[in-house]
């Protein structure tokens, strides 16, 4: 565990996406890789810069269906051919094709969950307290018009005076430390 | 198309020069502007008075749905009109109204942004919303038809001391999952989309329990980038499960008739017919609600003519392909050389209630796909609102005609019986409207209505030059 104390990292503000997508350029040119950026709406280029591609959303997506697949399909033949059969208007009790609407609906179902819960857990929300909320000017821009890179202490090469300097060679609005 | 031939109102400052469309977002806007103008909405302190009359309103109809669902649980379905042969009557027909009019919704939020139609970013939210409240009113009408609606969890799997399973080889059991499975993701997909809007509420809100509440929604959203591309591959998938969620449910709700052997039902056309009723109905159902809401929260900057005009054109896809079903649900009663196909059709064209089928014929066909080809009128918001009732109508009277024209005069002439609609059937009906408007109101009030993350990524202060052009020369000469 990192310590939760002392500086979290240095925020800098930008009025622009291209401001940030520069410096997050120039920060992982200079070799720092825990940072961060946020912005009020899905920025590509802003995760190119991060080099930030592979997400595991769509692995997940891919398990829950199959599980949903699984469990509907396999629920419905033990129901209707073991665990309950009826003889319906001398149907065959193995009736796939009437087994297909339920099951692939449980696909679905299942799929839909886990992308969305598994989106939430990868983001690791809920999470309602996070340091940065502690910067004044964060909660006023992040979520309307204000573009943020935030280089963490805990980054090897971190250092309040050089990292300073680096960030506010991009020229940002503010530059400020965010304590845990 | 629109960029052939002279446009006449080309010094509208709405239209773009380029293309002779209606702009999606007026000119002039920035990424503040539209979070004001949306978040406005939400955090005022003032309460419009007009909103609180028309909840007022609503809320006394929704009671209706309150006073006939007590009457009903305490007398059995016997104070409906349905009677044998014609079981299904006014619950069947609401609930495959209500649910029909829930699909443009998920239309809007997952096909159109599959097929890159951002101008649907401003008008997702409130036919997510209002797709969530049909259905909620749809779902209410079968479970209640059941007759003992207590009893309703006997349609899941799960295992029971009486040792009874549902049976998986009926469509009706299909429903279930169906429907439970495309409320669920609706919700979810819905909720999802808020999650962002809600952390820029949650910002914006100046009262603690303001704070508090959207605080707990935006569960901690602060917009970091690695969470957005997880955000953003999320819907994409969300979306991509939501296409074919939604054309599977009403493809189920049509195999409910078509399933049956019953004159009239027993056919293939109605799956594609059944799902483009179904968007035909949801547009008119946004336009109803968009267009009242787009002047009172002055929103026309937002929600523009190009929307009413794209909304329109889909609705003369989806009615054109509505007429087709009709024609050939004509052609193959003849084309069978069925005794009771013809008579079906027959009876349901000129037997005791043929007006029901006249009347859809006018409100479904006559009335939009001879005004909708007008592009003059497909940008006149007072049309579309009048036109929206009238599809909403003769798509409730479609659903009428197929269910009760075909059940009421079946095989046997001995069996013969008709259909009457009681008060209670009525006061159900018209409480779900009650219903409906309430929570689509509330949902005004306290959620943001236009997705404004999305919105931003449409502005032109979005884009970002190759290299991005707009930043500093400074930050060149530093690297």
């Amino acid at each position: 565990m990192p310590p939760r104390e002392g500086v979290y990292g240095l925020l800098a503000e930008f009025n622009t996406p291209g401001e940030l997508v520069q410096a997050t350029k120039l920060a992982y040119g200079a070799g720092y890789r825990r940072m961060e950026s946020y912005t009020p709406y899905p920025v590509e280029e802003a995760a190119e810069a991060l080099h930030f591609h592979k997400t595991r959303v769509p692995l997940i997506c891919l398990l829950g269906g199959l599980m949903g697949l699984t469990t509907g399909a396999l629920l419905e033949i033990w129901i209707n051919v073991w665990g309950y059969p009826l003889n319906l208007r001398a149907m065959p009790l193995f009736s796939w094709p009437a087994f297909v609407v339920p099951a692939y609906e449980w696909t679905i179902l299942f799929a839909g969950l886990s992308t969305c819960f598994g989106m939430l857990a990868l983001n690791g929300l809920p999470q309602l307290y996070h340091p940065l909320f502690n910067a004044p000017n964060f909660a006023d821009g992040a979520s309307t018009d204000k573009f943020f890179l935030c280089l963490e202490a805990n980054d090897p090469r971190f250092d309040r005076i050089e990292t300073r300097k680096l960030l506010e060679s991009c020229s940002p609005v503010s530059i400020v430390e965010v304590q845990h | 198309m629109a960029t052939q031939g002279p446009i006449p109102e080309i010094d509208d400052p709405m239209i773009d020069p380029r293309t002779g469309e209606y702009a999606v977002i007026a000119p002039g806007h920035t990424f503040k502007s539209v979070t004001q103008k949306v978040a406005g909405i939400v955090l005022t302190d003032n309460t419009p008075l007009s909103w609180l009359g028309g909840l007022f309103l609503s809320a006394t109809v929704a009671m209706g749905v309150v006073v006939a669902v007590t009457w009903l649980v305490l007398k059995g379905v016997g104070i409906w009109g349905i009677t044998i042969p014609g079981a299904w009557g006014f619950a069947i027909i609401n609930f495959v109204w209500w649910i029909g009019i829930g699909h443009a919704g998920t239309l809007i939020s997952a096909i159109l942004l599959l097929f890159k139609q951002t101008w649907r970013n401003s008008i997702n939210r409130f036919a997510e919303a209002m797709t969530i409240f049909a259905v909620c009113c749809a779902a209410m009408f079968p479970l209640l038809h059941v007759g003992r609606p207590w009893l309703g969890y006997w349609l899941l799997p799960y295992p029971n001391s009486m040792n009874v399973w549902p049976q998986f080889r009926s469509p009706l059991a299909w429903d279930v999952f169906a429907v439970s499975t495309y409320a669920t993701i609706s919700i979810v997909f819905w909720y999802m989309g808020m999650i962002p809007d809600f952390g820029t509420l949650r910002d914006r809100a100046k009262s603690p329990l303001a704070k508090y509440v959207y605080g707990m929604l935006a569960v901690g959203w602060r917009g970091s980038t690695r969470h957005w591309i997880r955000y953003e591959s999320a819907s994409l998938l969300l979306a991509g499960l939501s296409t074919p969620l939604v054309l599977s449910v009403h493809t189920t709700i049509s195999f409910d008739f078509a399933v049956a052997a019953m004159a009239g039902w027993h056919t293939t056309i109605f799956p594609p017919y059944f799902v483009a009723g179904a968007v035909y109905s949801g547009f008119a159902m946004v336009l109803t609600l968009a267009i009242p809401i787009r002047k009172f929260y002055h929103l026309e900057d937002l929600v523009t003519l190009r929307h009413l005009d794209n909304m329109a054109k889909v609705m003369l896809a989806t009615g054109s392909i509505v007429g087709y079903g009709y024609g050939m649900e004509v052609f193959m009663s003849w084309y069978s050389a069925s005794h009771w196909e013809y008579f079906m059709m027959w009876n349901r064209m000129f037997g005791p209630m043929g007006w029901a089928y006249w009347v859809l014929i006018l409100t479904n066909l006559a009335i939009p796909l001879t005004t909708l080809w007008s592009r003059k009128l497909r940008v006149n918001a007072a049309y579309l609102f009048f036109l929206s009732f009238v599809v909403n109508i003769g798509m409730w009277f479609e659903r009428f005609v197929i269910v009760v024209t075909s059940l009421y005069r079946d095989y046997l002439p001995s069996s013969w019986g008709t259909y009457r609609a009681t008060k209670w059937d009525y006061m159900l009906f018209i409480g779900t409207w009650g219903l409906f408007s309430t929570l689509f109101l509330l949902f005004a009030r306290f959620a943001p209505m236009i997705p404004m993350s999305e919105l931003r990524t449409m502005l032109p202060q979005a884009k970002i030059g190759k290299g991005g052009e707009d930043a500093k020369a400074v930050v060149r000469e530093a690297i």
